[in-house]
């Protein structure tokens, strides 16, 4: 009797917590849901006062640095094309390696593979049919012809997998010391782009509706309002973490794509060729509006990210006007 | 063969005189003891599952058959009543998805396969009156039905934004913690709990089944390829399903009992459940796929009147790529953020599963090559099942380079690859199953006409559904989107009419089943003629009640 009571007890203490818990989770839900709305509001009303030409400057007071105009996109760049049946034009170094891994190798090799199989099926097909080899030969091993079908896979694979160990090797590549830091965080259901190494502050970014979407002549789904603006040619290392549920920031025009995780810094390393607007979506089941939570990046000359970067009150790393000690201290030392 | 259904079926005593004596319909049918007629509930619990999950895919195609949201916010109002809101729409999306894989999974291949087919004919081809545990095979069937109803239940339950549940069927933290109040997500849970259990008394079945109650003379390497493939589903059933056991009681805990086991914030890793997940669900896929090539290789063998070419290679590449199949799940992770050598080796390791099904492949064309075909509707599902399985594997071989699946993964492709090994080639191979075991099954020959035209509209439906995309993964269609951008509309509209076709495709297979069972030929013992040599086909159609109470003595 003594041990059911004791059960009984640590049962219902095992409970107390859950059931305490609960108040708070339910209040913390509402409010990322009410959150994105708001974010809606406020930066729609910037939109429509700027009418899509500098859309996020006007939240930053204190500079008077007008940010660089809202790029438009170039249709068939950095978004996929009607009737599409390859992958998207790349412009990141990594992008190319494995676009050509794919392209070169991969596809012609799985290509050769189906013919070859679907040729030998073709001709025993007819072949062997019954009404033209009525007596069945009694063949049931061939010693040399298994060993050629799996020694045969066995070289493909390895032509295959050279490569693409070098791929992976290319990806993980640190980013170098001077590499623009930018953190990305998933939120249900946006994004939220904050870069340290600039003191720009965390802004938020969420899917244009669609009218507003029609009219600045970006796709819908694919445009939300404030781009994730980067510069060109300069690697860029972004530290992405989810806020409540696992999210995955995916650029494909730019072979990116890495979840963001609670309670995980992921990193990703990659460079920008070309000046542009790449977009891209959320690519982990998020919840109900995981559909509708896109991403831009839009890219910019070095000389036009520093200006976008002082228009939203941002400091320039390194640079003679810096204030901040920390990031300006070391490149003296580099002379 | 005789049908003494018989009066005097108070009198149990005489029952196991008779071989074939037939309880009253309650005690036959919800007190099965007897291996076929509990292959029988599978398969017809399988239909109906399938049913069911492919009219959910009918819904979603319909969905995405052009932009915008159509019908998802009419629909919602069924489960979340006539105030349903645009988000509860989504979330039904989500609801939808979840439940077709989930069904899919768990309530239609895999009964059909292990349940069905192997109960059906595991102890005869081996030579045995029934399985090990006739009561355990029992209860491993009914616990199903408590299941289902578990994860139907579940659609009208809170499940967070919408009722439901919406986690996708893979269930991951923290959506399905702290992403997903209300009980919908624990019904779902409880309902793999169950279905899992159901599983593993299966499989310790089937183990027990095949090691120890072969007729004298069946060795191990004298068993029918299609006996050697359920031991190994087995084997991966029973190391499996524990490890998702697990994994799930944690979200329970998690979701319940403040637990933190994925939750970085009291000391847990949402990795940690990807992680034993998929060390679950990779050997789930080929628990899914390996009973298929054991149903191929029967029916290449009987058709081209052949004996399978290179035998052993046959069994030992199911039992590698069972092996293998244990040491590659986090190929379903590398966007998780692992590190660069983790990433490597699960690149490596997946490719190599390509080379034992590749033995497959070419043992099966082997096993045709001077062999003398007839074109009966089995034989054309099976070199059906051969081509689009090519296809499906070989895409996979692009998805195993972590550096490439970079861009594809959680898109389109994926969804393109699965269902080219799974419903082109799972299905291919459950449908090949049906037409070759259908008369000894019923006593009942099928509508030959109706079986290749069935063939034939469902080639060219699941084709045209499954092909495109392909097309969209590349070009970056991401899954489990209820809306998509006007490029994406072209491909989409294509596919949703490839489900049109393949609907069609379904329509004649029922008309042929309903018909054949009705109306169809009387078979004989073995209508497939000298190229079938196992055991099922010495017996009469439909089998004895209980056959071989004399066992068969094996050369």
């Amino acid at each position: 009797m003594e041990k059911v009571k004791s059960l009984v007890l640590a049962g219902l203490l095992a409970f107390a917590p859950a059931l305490a818990m609960n108040g708070p989770a339910l209040a913390q839900q509402n409010a990322a849901v009410a959150a994105p709305a708001a974010g809606n509001e406020t930066t729609a009303a910037a939109d429509s006062a700027s009418n899509a030409a500098a859309p996020a400057a006007e939240a930053a007071p204190a500079e008077k640095v007008a940010a660089p105009p809202r790029m438009k996109p170039t249709l068939g760049i950095g978004m996929p094309m009607p009737g599409e049946i390859t992958l998207q034009k790349q412009f990141s170094p990594t992008g190319h390696t494995a676009r050509w891994l794919h392209d070169v190798m991969l596809l012609p090799i799985i290509t050769i593979i189906s013919i070859f199989v679907l040729v030998l099926m073709l001709y025993v097909m007819v072949r062997f049919r019954r009404s033209a080899n009525p007596t069945p030969s009694k063949t049931s091993h061939n010693t040399v012809i298994e060993v050629i079908w799996t020694v045969v896979p066995v070289v493909i694979l390895l032509v295959i997998a050279v490569p693409s160990i070098g791929l992976l090797a290319d990806q993980y590549k640190p980013a170098p010391k001077d590499a623009l830091t930018v953190k990305v965080t998933g939120y249900q259901w946006y994004w939220g782009y904050e870069y340290p190494d600039n003191g720009v502050p965390e802004f938020v970014s969420n899917m244009l509706p669609k009218e507003k979407a029609e009219a600045n002549g970006e796709p819908y789904l694919l445009a939300p309002d404030n781009r994730l603006v980067l510069p060109v040619g300069r690697p860029i290392k972004l530290i992405i973490t989810g806020a409540d549920v696992i999210h995955s920031f995916a650029v494909p025009s730019l072979w990116v794509k890495m979840d963001a995780v609670p309670g995980r810094l992921n990193e990703k390393s990659f460079t920008i060729e070309k000046p542009g607007v790449y977009y891209g979506q959320c690519s982990e089941l998020c919840g109900a509006r995981h559909g509708f939570m896109p991403i831009a990046i839009e890219a910019l000359e070095p000389a036009q990210f520093d200006q976008w970067v002082l228009s939203q009150g941002g400091k320039l790393k390194g640079a003679g006007t810096a204030t901040t000690a920390q990031p300006a201290a070391p490149a003296p030392a580099k002379i | 063969m005789t049908t003494i259904t018989a009066d005097h079926h108070g009198d149990h005593a005489h029952e196991h005189h008779d071989a074939d004596h037939k309880p009253a319909f309650f005690q036959r049918w919800f007190m099965s003891t007897n291996h076929k007629d509990i292959g029988t509930l599978y398969l017809i619990f399988a239909i109906i599952a399938g049913i069911i999950g492919g009219a959910i895919s009918g819904l979603m195609r319909a969905e995405l058959a052009a932009p915008g949201i159509q019908y998802l916010q009419t629909w919602a109002q069924f489960s979340d009543g006539p105030e349903a809101t645009l988000d509860q729409a989504y979330h039904l999306w989500n609801v939808l998805i979840t439940a077709h894989g989930l069904i899919m999974v768990f309530f239609m291949v895999m009964p059909a396969m292990i349940g069905g087919f192997g109960n059906w004919f595991v102890p005869i081809m081996i030579g045995a009156p029934d399985m090990a545990f006739p009561r355990m095979n029992n209860i491993s069937f009914w616990l199903l039905i408590p299941a289902f109803a578990l994860l139907l239940g579940s659609t009208f339950f809170p499940g967070g934004t919408g009722n439901g549940a919406g986690t996708g069927w893979t269930v991951y933290a923290p959506l399905s913690t702290s992403g997903s109040a209300g009980p919908a997500v624990d019904m779902a849970i409880l309902s793999l709990h169950i279905a899992g259990a159901s599983s593993i008394l299966g499989a310790i079945n089937f183990i027990t089944t095949i090691l120890n109650m072969r007729a004298p003379g069946m060795t191990l390497h004298k068993m029918p390829l299609f006996v050697w493939s359920v031991l190994v589903t087995a084997f991966l059933l029973l190391l499996a399903l524990p490890v998702l056991a697990a994994a799930i009681t944690m979200l329970l805990t998690d979701r319940n009992f403040g637990t933190t086991f994925y939750d970085a914030a009291g000391g847990g890793d949402p990795e940690l459940y990807q992680h034993l997940f998929w060390f679950f669900g990779h050997p789930e896929v080929y628990i899914m796929i390996l009973p298929g090539f054991g149903i191929i290789s029967q029916i290449v063998s009987t058709f081209s009147r052949k004996p399978v070419f290179g035998y052993l290679g046959m069994a030992y590449a199911m039992v590698a790529i069972g092996v293998v199949g244990f040491v590659v799940w986090a190929h379903h992770m590398f966007t998780t953020g692992m590190s660069v050598n983790v990433k490597m080796y699960f690149t490596a390791a997946t490719m190599v599963i390509a080379v034992p099904t590749g033995i497959k492949i070419f043992s099966w064309i082997a096993t045709i090559w001077g062999g003398s075909i007839t074109y009966k509707t089995p034989m054309v599902w099976a070199l059906g099942f051969i081509f689009l399985f090519t296809v499906g594997g070989v895409t996979g071989v692009v998805l195993a380079n972590g550096g490439v699946d970079d861009v594809l993964h959680d898109t389109y492709y994926v969804v393109a690859h699965f269902h080219y090994v799974l419903s082109l080639g799972a299905v291919f191979g459950l449908f090949a199953g049906f037409y070759y075991w259908f008369p000894k099954m019923s006593g009942r020959m099928y509508n030959e006409f109706l079986g290749h035209l069935h063939f034939w509209v469902f080639f060219v439906g699941v084709n045209m559904l499954f092909f495109p995309m392909h097309f969209l993964g590349l070009s970056g269609m991401p899954r489990r989107y209820p809306d998509y951008p006007e490029a994406f509309a072209y491909w989409n509209k294509v596919a949703s009419h490839g489900y049109e076709i393949m609907a069609a495709g379904m329509l004649i297979f029922f008309v042929n089943l309903v018909w054949s069972l009705v109306a169809g030929k009387k078979a004989e013992g073995n209508p497939w003629g000298e190229g079938a040599t196992t055991l099922e086909w010495t017996l009469s159609s439909p089998p004895p009640f209980h056959q071989f109470e004399t066992l068969p003595v094996i050369d």
